[in-house]
């Protein structure tokens, strides 16, 4: 039972009482049923004080006093009272069951929703894998703390309460006795609770990296046979196996050390009681039924400690998970509608820039940004990554909030209108696609969930995306993305730019960028951008000649500023950046035969 | 054993009962199969003590179990109505003793057969990696990834579990069931004989709630998988979700799976709330059969008192092995069946094998020849190499160009002797490349795939993976020759910072970046360099053909270009169109010719203009 070195230090039990009462809070709405499951509770903790008296009625009464009368009534009276019991053990259950997992459905509903709203700026810097732990396993522990954890807490404190009293008054002298094993035993069982917990999770925590490990060294087998590096490889698969190996062994230690001597302890109790007791059933002071009645009890007593070991560190480990949950839940979105903002009426397209500057945590990224984009214009934003491209379209659908100057779109400022109104009558076709796991027809119908197939059809026509959509054997139903099927890189950027055409949106933002695709893909979705641009204003970040040359006006730009701007002809002439631009690097040479 | 009535049950609570019973695969296969099981045995040879040792220690631990509630009977029958004091203190202290000899007992064989089976379990899973390694290329390219992970952390386990804890607890349960059948019986045959018909009960009860448990498990599996899915692509996907103004769909959407996980729980959960309370039952049921039919034969004489006691005390032991029984019932068929694909794994041939007295491959001067080579992936596959003959000399840079699924890849993929000729050779410097060791060959090749693969490590143990004993100074070195020194500097933690997986962490430009610095170092003679096609933006596009023109000086590289810039700088330019070379030589000389080459490369005149 040493300290070994192999133990993970195990923190201190900290409760933070606030965030638990928060997490009660989200009970409120199943106060009833919860409720109910309490006083289920209340009525097991009363059956479990009454059943071992019927015991000893049976032997007292019924077998020594051979009434076979009260012998019979008792033991159907114990088997009712089982049933009854078991009724009740189904009711709070389920109740509790039912209570904690509509708060686990709440709090995930609640977590969905905040991360779909939180702005990039959140986004930016947050892990999606470690969203989606909170989500999942910390929630969880929530799910624990407001279920049976709390409930099996009280009831343990019940039980263990009503029976140490039952235990008085049948016997003072034993119950005395009982009662000074006890705090060995509850340090027993929460010194094993608090460093087993831990370590069982550490022991997890060493398997899934021993699963990435095998998963990574599969995923690059290419690498490592071309590399040679196979020995290499099993070596450092060896470190994390003999890692995993010390620490369960180590888990595995700790339980076949502990949990043997804490029945131990209730065993030694046992034998105290049948030779005190024994002593007094001589002595005419106790009954044999009193005495099995009272090692019946004292297992109830018992079980409620062992118990309370395990509970108290997983209310610690779900206080700080509460934690890591209230900090989404908590966070402000930088960018949200004011309470006077109003929807945006149907524009134009005049968007403008007025002495627009913006920058991410401390670091400015754009200074001091002016221009005019008449309604149907094109822009084109060129320069180096890092020179302030994708900030500037980001601030038009309010992706972020300028932190100095402002922006009007037909003369309202962004931040007067709400989101929904405004990002409503902008499409955007970014670089990297997503598409969702649903149907071709559903991803190409995002932006507006009720059209009708004719215009679907439409949109993916002007994409150049319905030939390919029909020749798939469900065509319009086919199911794309996780566990449906892998549509090439060109394909999914034409179901994005029929997603946003069928949007009709007024101002347009894209990247004329191509995924790696072939030839005569990358053809087809130039037309498609062409198209898609007709008769809007747009915004495109600019990897091409052609779409440069189509410019109405071109933004050179370097780190943040716009160091020049006008049309290719005039710039070419007069910015030697744009000159330099034009010969380096808009000539996208991608033969992909 | 304590000693309590009728509140003996599984432990656990109810969702451990519920994953006891739900969470094994339902998988074809026997339900005994003496091929894997003796297989499995020998891994535990090398503890054969340990496991006799832990076996004795359950023999002991099973005559205590049986031996303190014989001498509560006899405390109460002779004992204490006599007043024997002494005698009532030394079978106190003989229970003491026999608890303490439980704690020693249950803790030995607890311990050491927790330490067996993860030593074996860590072995067999060490084993398999190493296999895997040895596994040819065309094994992963077959294979899903996923499940072959599978195969290594979580079919091992199974197949483990069950033989070095599962069938032995199951043999110690068994054992202590039967000591009590027997004890019983010898006490009181009667009494013992209407107590036992409690058992088929319980035993059909519990294999019919493992059979609803297993299927309300796997829908509670599959539907967190839902949420963890759906919420994924909702993060994944919220830039989409938010320019497209799409929130309050993608909350319902959200909803659905969610109140479809919150009921999958409660419908499961409930089940083990029906179980836990019917086991309970039945266990008073036993002890009612004990106290009404004991009772009434100990008011006719014909049992003691304390038989009566110590039956009741026996009676709590029924559970935990039947329990047990059906748990190993349940995963049995799973755990062969998962064993049956462990084997079949560990005795996949490694297809490329070296010759026994192969010798070492003499320091590359980079001469290939290709000498009619044809290959198929598969017998009865279509060969996706006909004849094809080629000679490369040293230091040239060939570009393969044509159509995908044309042949390029897997003639750079016979070259590094991944996949062996089916007909004809491949001989580099003369020698046959299946004449030599395969680490000797491949020491001297490099590779930049495609897909710019990093590891998670850090930054500076992905550039040496090739060369694990290069210096820091060695791999800073490579990053500058490949460009890449720049911005790793502007890294949080410099050459230190760890790649995430997947490399989120790097754009696609930064991951190439380091793929070249990684082959610079190993400086392999040879090297085979497939293109990336993905977009990366203009800076880090000419970064990176410029650290691409420095790692193929001096080196004989097969290209598998889809740059013009880089064709146009080969030294030999081979089109393949359907596993055939159709056209060879410079791009002046091809583009005169007015053939494929021509006709591909006006196609690419289409876009720029």
């Amino acid at each position: 039972m040493a300290t070994n070195k192999q133990t993970p230090t195990h923190p201190p039990l900290r409760f933070n009482i606030g965030l638990l009462w928060r997490c009660y809070g989200y009970l409120r709405p199943y106060r009833r049923i919860t409720l109910g499951a309490y006083l289920a509770t209340a009525g097991i903790i009363a059956l479990n004080l009454s059943i071992p008296q019927f015991i000893r009625w049976i032997i007292d009464q019924g077998v020594r006093e051979q009434d076979l009368n009260l012998l019979g009534w008792s033991v159907i009276g114990l088997l009712t009272l089982t049933v009854l019991k078991g009724v009740l053990i189904f009711l709070q259950g389920r109740w509790s069951e039912v209570a904690s997992q509509s708060v686990a459905y709440d709090l995930r509903n609640d977590i969905q929703r905040k991360l779909t709203q939180l702005s990039f700026a959140y986004h930016n810097q947050a892990e999606t894998g470690e969203l989606l732990s909170r989500a999942v396993q910390d929630v969880e522990r929530v799910r624990f703390l407001t279920g049976r954890a709390t409930l099996r807490l009280l009831e343990s404190a019940l039980l263990f309460l009503g029976t140490g009293i039952v235990l008085l008054w049948m016997n003072a002298t034993l119950a005395l006795v009982v009662i000074a094993i006890m705090p060995v035993l509850a340090y027993r069982a929460l010194a094993f609770g608090r460093r087993f917990r831990p370590l069982s999770l550490e022991t997890q925590k060493q398997l899934a990296i021993l699963t990435t490990r095998v998963e990574q060294n599969l995923r690059g087998s290419r690498v490592v046979k071309a590399f040679a590096q196979e020995q290499t490889e099993i070596e450092r698969f060896e470190r994390e196996n003999e890692r995993w190996f010390s620490l369960s062994a180590e888990a595995g230690r700790l339980q076949a050390v502990n949990l043997p001597f804490l029945l131990l302890l209730a065993n030694l109790g046992t034998v105290v009681i049948l030779w005190a007791g024994g002593r007094q059933v001589m002595q005419h002071n106790l009954t044999v039924g009193e005495l099995v009645a009272f090692t019946t009890y004292l297992a109830q007593f018992v079980n409620p400690m062992r118990l309370i070991g395990l509970i108290i560190p997983a209310i610690a480990m779900a206080s700080s998970a509460a934690e890591r949950i209230f900090e989404i839940l908590d966070a402000a979105s930088d960018v949200h509608d004011t309470p006077e903002a109003k929807p945006l009426p149907s524009v134009r397209g005049l968007v403008r820039f007025e002495g627009v500057s913006f920058g991410y945590a401390r670091r400015e990224v754009l200074h001091d940004i002016n221009f005019e984009a008449e309604p149907g214009q094109i822009i084109a934003l060129l320069g180096p990554t890092g020179a302030g491209k994708s900030s500037i379209v980001n601030l038009i659908p309010r992706f972020y909030d300028p932190t100095h100057g402002r922006i009007t779109l037909d003369g309202y400022d962004l931040r007067q209108v709400t989101l929904n109104s405004l990002r409503g009558q902008i499409g955007t076709v970014l670089q990297e696609t997503t598409l969702f796991a649903a149907s071709v027809r559903e991803n190409i119908a995002f932006g507006r969930p009720g059209a009708s197939e004719a215009d679907i059809i439409e949109a993916a026509q002007g994409a150049q995306a319905h030939d390919f959509i029909t020749r798939m054997p469900q065509g319009y139903d086919t199911h794309v993305g996780e566990r449906g099927l892998t549509l090439s890189g060109g394909q999914k950027q034409r179901v994005a730019i029929a997603r946003t055409l069928l949007l009709d949106p007024r101002i347009l933002i894209l990247d004329d960028a191509t995924a790696s695709v072939d030839t005569e893909t990358e053809r087809l979705i130039q037309l498609a951008l062409e198209r898609v641009m007709r008769g809007r204003t747009t915004f495109v970040i600019a990897h091409r000649l052609s779409t440069v040359r189509q410019a109405d006006l071109i933004l050179v730009l370097e780190r943040g500023r716009i160091v020049a701007h006008g049309n290719h002809e005039t710039l070419l002439k007069t910015s030697p950046q744009y000159a330099q631009i034009y010969q380096r690097q808009l000539k996208p040479e991608v033969v992909s035969v | 054993m304590t000693f309590s009535i009728g509140a003996s049950s599984p432990s656990g609570g109810p969702r451990g009962v519920l994953e006891q019973f739900g969470s094994t695969e339902e998988r074809e296969g026997h339900f005994f199969n003496w091929r894997v099981v003796r297989r499995m045995l020998a891994y535990l040879r090398p503890y054969t003590w340990k496991m006799i040792f832990a076996i004795t220690l359950m023999l002991v631990e099973t005559a205590l179990i049986l031996l303190a509630p014989y001498l509560i009977k006899v405390s109460i029958d002779s004992a204490i109505p006599q007043g024997d004091v002494m005698g009532l203190t030394m079978i106190a202290i003989w229970i003491g003793l026999a608890y303490v000899g439980l704690y020693l007992t249950d803790m030995g064989q607890g311990y050491l057969l927790t330490w067996v089976g993860q030593k074996v379990l860590a072995t067999l899973r060490a084993q398999l990696f190493e296999h895997l390694q040895a596994l040819p290329l065309g094994y992963h390219d077959r294979h899903i990834v996923g499940v072959t992970v599978s195969r290594v952390i979580n079919d091992v386990a199974e197949i483990n579990e069950l033989l070095s804890e599962g069938l032995i607890t199951l043999f110690g349960d068994t054992l202590v069931l039967a000591g009590i059948m027997l004890v019983m019986l010898s006490l009181s045959p009667q009494l013992a004989l209407l107590t036992f018909t409690v058992l088929p009960i319980m035993a059909l009860a519990t294999y019919f709630f493992a059979q609803q448990a297993k299927a309300a498990f796997r829908k509670t599996r599959s539907k967190v998988a839902a949420v963890v899915g759906d919420l994924a692509e909702d993060i994944t996907g919220v830039r989409v979700i938010q320019a497209f103004a799409q929130e309050g769909a993608s909350q319902a959407r959200f909803n659905r799976v969610n109140v479809a996980n919150r009921d999958a729980h409660v419908d499961a959960v409930s089940l083990s709330f029906v179980f836990l309370p019917g086991i309970e039952f039945l266990g008073m049921l036993a002890t009612a059969i004990v106290l009404w039919f004991g009772g009434l034969a100990v008011t006719q004489g014909q049992v003691t008192l304390g038989t009566m006691v110590a039956f009741l005390a026996y009676v709590t032991r029924f559970f935990q092995p039947i329990l047990e029984m059906s748990r190993i019932y349940t995963t049995m068929q799973s755990a062969m069946a998962g064993g049956e694909q462990v084997l079949a794994l560990l005795d996949t041939p490694p297809a490329v094998a070296d010759q026994p007295d192969a010798p070492n491959m003499p320091p590359i001067v980079g001469q290939i020849t290709l000498d009619n080579v044809s290959f198929q992936y598969d017998e009865g596959a279509l060969p996706a190499l006909h004849h094809v003959n080629l000679t490369i000399q040293p230091g040239q840079t060939v570009a393969l160009v044509g159509p995908t699924g044309a042949g390029k890849t897997t003639l750079a993929n016979l070259v590094a002797r991944f996949y062996d000729v089916t007909e004809g050779a491949v001989r580099i410097d003369g020698l046959d490349v299946r004449a030599v060791t395969q680490q000797s060959l491949r020491r001297q090749t490099g590779l930049v795939p495609q897909d710019p693969f990093l590891f998670s490590l850090s930054v500076a143990d992905n550039i040496r993976f090739g060369r694990p004993e290069a210096s820091d100074a060695e791999v800073e070195a490579a990053a500058r020759l490949a460009n890449a020194d720049d911005f790793i500097l502007t890294l949080p933690e410099g050459y230190q910072t760890r790649v995430l997986e997947g490399g989120v962490n790097l754009s696609v430009g930064q991951r190439q970046l380091i793929c070249i610095a990684r082959a610079v170092l190993a400086d392999p003679r040879l090297l085979i360099l497939d293109e990336a096609t993905a977009n990366i933006d203009t800076v880090t596009e000419v970064l990176i053909q410029e650290a691409l023109e420095r790692l193929l000086l001096g080196r004989t590289a097969l290209v598998i270009a889809h740059r013009l810039s880089t064709i146009r700088n080969a030294d030999l330019i081979c089109v393949v169109k359907d596993g055939r070379i159709v056209e060879q030589g410079r791009h002046a000389v091809l583009l005169a010719q007015d053939g494929l080459y021509a006709e591909l490369h006006r196609g690419q005149f289409v876009t720029k203009s």
